[in-house]
């Protein structure tokens, strides 16, 4: 496998493009920088942002886009978190469910573990993975021009939409959201299902 | 197995506990529920890949205003032992119902280990289990863990004994 061209998109401009004008969109975010990026643009009471359970953002999603059919759901990880739950690939293409969208920020790194280099630097393409397994709305997408389409795609098409968007391999200062899961949980259901829906 | 009621039972205990999205990862010994849970429109069956995914699943199923179930072979309580830091940190209801294997007779020494476990496993990540012998107790003790789960949310789970199931014979 050959070493991909240096990726130019901003993880943060990305993020911000993705959540622009929002609105009453559902927003699970992978634990480590992506979690970061979604606090960055807003700790809306909507976003779910993890501190673990590697691997289970995208299957989070799932769940949360079959129960709430009429709402649009966005994951957005990164690559590490998504190659340890790859298998959901396959899950989420057998639900197919039409608004759910999972969108991996690819750095190529192990940001928080010391920027090692995860498989997609080597080539492994998640994006082919997902269409493998059965999505079929997957793209790599690579510059400015690609997000901007990228954008309504992922916010609006009929999914499921599986899209890795390749960003540079930046640390960035950390936009910490809220830490306490049950904290994290009630406000969700709150602002989703009502004032009734607290524990 | 044959002319057994347990898993209409159970099938019964998760309508009873409004239980709508049902992930599971196949075993034998869920056969018969597996195909009540595809075939009956009033929920959903979603078949995992692993049954990590089921613990993230039904996060998002209740996160999204819907109950849900895991169903699962012992040895799956293995694979999914860091991701319950999801239901205990954010205490989240989990339900698992899991046919065991590697328990009481059992012809596969790869099984064992997990059999052996399973229970200690769970308790350790503070699941509350109930361990049922006979399959009179079975539904019954499913609405119970359901009630743990449902109304602390806290997280449950009924081991389905391998007396209850029979053990493979490769023969």
């Amino acid at each position: 496998m050959t070493h991909p061209k240096q990726p130019v998109l901003d993880r943060r401009h990305v993020v911000e493009n993705l959540l622009a004008d929002r609105g009453e969109l559902l927003v699970v975010a992978g634990l480590g920088a992506s979690a970061w990026d979604i606090t960055a643009a807003g700790d809306y009471a909507l976003n779910f942002p993890l501190w673990g359970g590697m691997g289970s953002a995208a299957t989070i999603g799932l769940g949360l886009a079959l129960a709430q059919p009429e709402r649009r759901v966005l994951v957005i990880t990164g690559d590490g978190e998504m190659l340890m739950g790859l298998g959901s690939f396959a899950t989420i293409a057998v639900q197919a469910p039409k608004n759910l969208a999972v969108v991996v920020l690819d750095n190529e790194r192990y940001g928080e573990t010391g920027m090692q280099e995860t498989h997609t630097a080597f080539g492994t393409d998640l994006a082919g993975m997902a269409a493998a397994a059965g999505i079929a709305a997957t793209a790599t997408i690579r510059n400015e021009a690609e997000l901007q389409d990228a954008v309504a795609v992922i916010r609006h098409a009929e999914g499921p939409i599986m899209h890795v968007i390749k960003v540079k391999a930046d640390t960035l200062p950390k936009a910490v959201p809220p830490k306490d899961g049950a904290y994290l949980r009630d406000r969700f259901r709150m602002a989703l299902l009502g004032d009734a829906a607290a524990v | 197995m044959n002319n057994t009621t347990w898993p209409d039972d159970i099938f019964r205990a998760l309508m009873d506990l409004d239980v709508i999205q049902v992930g599971y990862v196949p075993d034998a010994g869920h056969t018969k529920l597996i195909q009540t849970c595809i075939a009956d429109n009033r929920v959903r069956a979603i078949p995992l890949t692993s049954e990590e995914e089921g613990i993230g699943l039904l996060a998002g199923a209740w996160l999204g205003g819907q109950r849900g179930a895991l169903l699962m072979q012992g040895s799956g309580i293995g694979n999914i032992v860091n991701m319950l830091c999801m239901a205990r940190a954010c205490r989240l209801p989990l339900l698992m119902v899991a046919t065991m294997r590697g328990q009481w007779g059992e012809m596969n020494p790869w099984q064992v280990p997990m059999g052996q476990t399973a229970e200690e496993t769970l308790k350790l990540q503070d699941v509350t289990v109930y361990s049922v012998d006979r399959p009179e107790d079975v539904g019954e003790a499913v609405i119970a863990a359901g009630r743990i789960a449902f109304n602390g949310p806290a997280m449950a789970a009924v081991l389905i004994s391998q007396r209850i199931i029979g053990s493979k014979d490769f023969k």
